[in-house]
């Protein structure tokens, strides 16, 4: 009975096994990611030369515009959720997550809420082409008809969002095996409840800001309109207050995942576990309270920006502590690097300079010179990328023989990370001294002396743009065959899901595992 | 699926229940943050909300005996106008930009003009820059306290009577006073609630 399923199609429509699930969310987040990939090809293609050459303006802006959505709420996030659904009911010994129907629910949701969002593109007057922040009035009086579906999309992602959220709490904090008491959960299992809590908490004001739009849109509300008592200055706060937190929901995962990885490959204990799960809750903390440093040029008072920019700064301290662990974690031990470890160092060294620039981009008076800039761009793109995606990318390499029961082409791997590893510094490292000089970022041409630095920056993008097809293949060829993986997998690594068999059955820990 | 005995199920269902209730409270709250906003930006006087504490201060004849004029420093002041898009109006100040003293009470007009066949009624909301300013700023009789009413057809010329506060901090020199004008009736068609913020704010003003 133990690995009883449907099959075909009707397999994956109505399963509630939280390993298929896990499954879909990663099939559909890659899937997104290469369509958002493509996005920024053309966004890159624009931009190789000074002087417009390959799309019109608008579209341009559309490009960037559903660029940002679609890698935020259609690749990176719903990837940690595809993590989440694999990993934690294996890490805490539990048969499957606590509602499994809704978490089908919550998945099936995201493949119409994608396609709504990307269908706007080809509506009359264009997609959405304000920007993922989509400020008001932008949005709002200014934006096409289509952005109406921009804003159902929205609500249907937030949905799917909160209820993989409400899923995920529910798993850890009442199907833990006996005896795994919360300080002794694996760190992706922590990360992963904190960023629940967090998505719980700005999902709704997100569906809130979005609504609002709406009705000033449709139904003559003017929550963000100064002629009838508003303010669109308003629009930045609610988005905000939603926004920050949410560029923690994406990291944080990462940092999990990390922590994971790194220690199976120092063949060391975790540096300060404690801490490092009181920083991820630091964190997840101060990320409620420093919203407004995206908006430093709006015209605040000097003592907001005091506070903003002193709150701001203050969040170094905790991501300092992670950083110092996971360096700590390998000082002196044996290490070795496979791919998933390649990967996890580089996400170390690369996520830490886009800390760094996210510092001086939290100080108010150096933002007013940055804001908007491509210094921004590189900044979050150093975050995200080589951060958020480096990590899910590690990830994958380091759990994928557990999924498939075969070990991955090794030589292929370590292939694919020195080509994007390379080609992402080329992509972004130059964007840091172009926004530096002054170039705006979502304009679709520039001043001539822009010109050498976005070329480079255009090849470095074609090449980590190719490169992640080398990615899909060795994905394909793993699920194919190849070497088989023990149960194991790698030199005595710690955690629950490595004591199941390679692949994981369809139903593992029916029977709780003790935990000493 | 029989994954779980009953107390599990319960558990299940309590964190369930309460996280939902934590998700409509944050889709309030983030309604909630208008309001908030408001209140926050009238009590610090900040992004050219008007403050509520200068209400009744300034009825004319009191302005007139209190105020002393400060001979020592002048203020720009400048005026603009826009009109709500969907209203077919001609719309502007009658002077751009004047010179005062602080303490100094100055009248100036703006002129409007209905360009559609029907009668309207249309609401100026007045919004002040640098918002830092925007309690200095004291208008003693200005056509936005209440709803203006034209005929087709019909000009008029408003008057506004002001006096910037001797209190003005000494770093600003420039204000700039703007209004938008735009139809109540319009308005009313679609959404009370919208006209009533408007006649909030232009109380406030007084």
């Amino acid at each position: 009975m133990s690995d009883h399923k449907p099959t075909g199609i009707k397999r994956w429509l109505f399963t509630t096994n939280h390993k298929d699930i896990g499954t879909l969310y990663l099939w559909f987040a890659f899937t997104m990611f290469l369509v958002g990939g493509a996005m920024a090809m053309i966004i890159r293609a624009e931009l190789m030369q000074p002087g417009m050459q390959v799309v019109d303006p608008l579209f341009f802006n559309s490009m960037t515009t559903m660029h940002g959505l679609i890698m935020v709420f259609g690749a990176v996030m719903p990837a940690m959720v595809g993590f989440a659904n694999w990993m934690v009911p294996m890490m805490i010994g539990a048969p499957d997550m606590a509602l499994p129907r809704m978490n089908n629910w919550s998945f099936w949701i995201l493949p119409f809420a994608g396609t709504m969002l990307v269908s706007t593109l080809f509506m009359e007057g264009g997609g959405p082409a304000f920007g993922w922040t989509f400020y008001a009035p932008l949005s709002t009086t200014f934006a096409p008809k289509s952005t109406d579906f921009f804003i159902f999309a929205v609500h249907m992602l937030g949905f799917s969002s909160i209820m993989g959220a409400i899923n995920i709490i529910a798993t850890i904090l009442n199907m833990r095996a006996p005896g795994m008491t919360l300080m002794k959960m694996p760190l992706f299992v922590w990360t992963w409840l904190i960023t629940a809590f967090l998505l719980i908490a700005v999902m709704p004001v997100l569906a809130g800001a979005v609504t609002m739009m709406l009705t000033d849109r449709n139904f003559g509300t003017s929550f963000f309109s100064a002629a009838g008592g508003g303010d669109p200055v308003l629009f930045q706060h609610v988005f905000w207050f939603f926004g920050h937190p949410e560029v923690y929901i994406m990291i944080l995962p990462a940092f999990g995942i990390v922590s994971q990885i790194i220690p199976t490959f120092a063949r060391k204990q975790l540096f300060g576990y404690a801490s490092m799960v009181y920083a991820t809750a630091a964190i997840a903390f101060l990320s409620f309270i420093v919203w407004a440093h995206h908006m430093f040029t709006v015209g605040m008072p000097v003592a907001a920006e005091l506070y903003f920019t002193y709150a701001t700064v203050m969040i170094a301290v905790p991501t300092a502590v992670k950083v110092f662990n996971w360096t700590a974690t390998m000082w002196k031990g044996a290490m070795t690097f496979e791919t998933p470890m390649l990967w996890a160092v580089a996400f170390v060294f690369l996520f830490t300079i886009g800390g760094f620039t996210g510092l001086m981009l939290g100080v108010a008076p150096a933002d007013f010179q940055y804001h908007d800039t491509y210094f921004v761009v590189a900044h979050f793109h150093y975050v995200l990328v080589t951060g958020a995606v480096f990590a899910i990318i590690a990830g994958v390499y380091y759990w994928l023989p557990k999924w498939t029961g075969n070990m991955y082409d090794e030589k292929l791997g370590k292939l694919h990370f020195w080509l994007s590893t390379i080609s992402v510094n080329v992509l972004f490292f130059p964007q840091h001294f172009l926004g530096l000089a002054g170039m705006p970022r979502r304009i679709p041409d520039y001043a001539i002396q822009f010109a050498e630095f976005n070329f480079m920056s255009s090849l470095g993008g074609f090449a980590f743009g190719l490169s992640q097809l080398l990615f899909l293949f060795i994905v394909i060829k793993c699920i194919k065959g190849g070497e088989k993986a023990t149960d194991k997998v790698w030199d005595n690594p710690e955690g629950l899901e490595w004591t199941v068999p390679s692949p994981a059955p369809y139903h593992t820990f029916e029977t709780a595992p003790q935990i000493k | 699926m029989s994954t779980g005995n009953n107390s599990q199920l319960e558990s299940n269902q309590r964190v369930t229940r309460f996280l939902l209730v934590v998700v409509v409270v944050m889709f309030c709250f983030g309604f909630a943050l208008a309001p908030m906003y408001e209140a926050l930006c009238k009590a610090f006087g900040i992004n050219g909300r008007f403050v509520e504490i200068e209400q009744g201060v300034y009825d004319a004849d009191k302005a007139m005996q209190q105020v002393k004029a400060d001979r020592d420093r002048q203020v720009t002041v400048q005026f603009t106008a826009s009109r709500n898009q969907n209203l077919q109006w001609e719309f502007r100040p009658m002077e751009t930009s004047v010179v005062v003293y602080p303490g100094e009470v100055r009248e100036v007009k703006y002129y409007a003009k209905n360009l559609t066949g029907k009668t309207v009624v249309a609401q100026a909301v007045p919004s002040v820059s640098p918002g830092q300013a925007a309690k200095y700023f004291n208008k003693i009789e200005c056509f936005c306290f209440t709803q203006q009413t034209f005929k087709p057809g019909e000009a008029k010329e408003m008057p506004l009577r002001f006096v910037v506060d001797g209190k003005l901090p000494k770093k600003i020199s420039t204000l700039t006073l703007a209004y938008t004008f735009f139809d109540t009736d319009q308005a009313g068609t679609k959404s009370k609630a919208q006209v009533d913020t408007v006649l909030r704010v232009a109380h406030n003003a007084k």
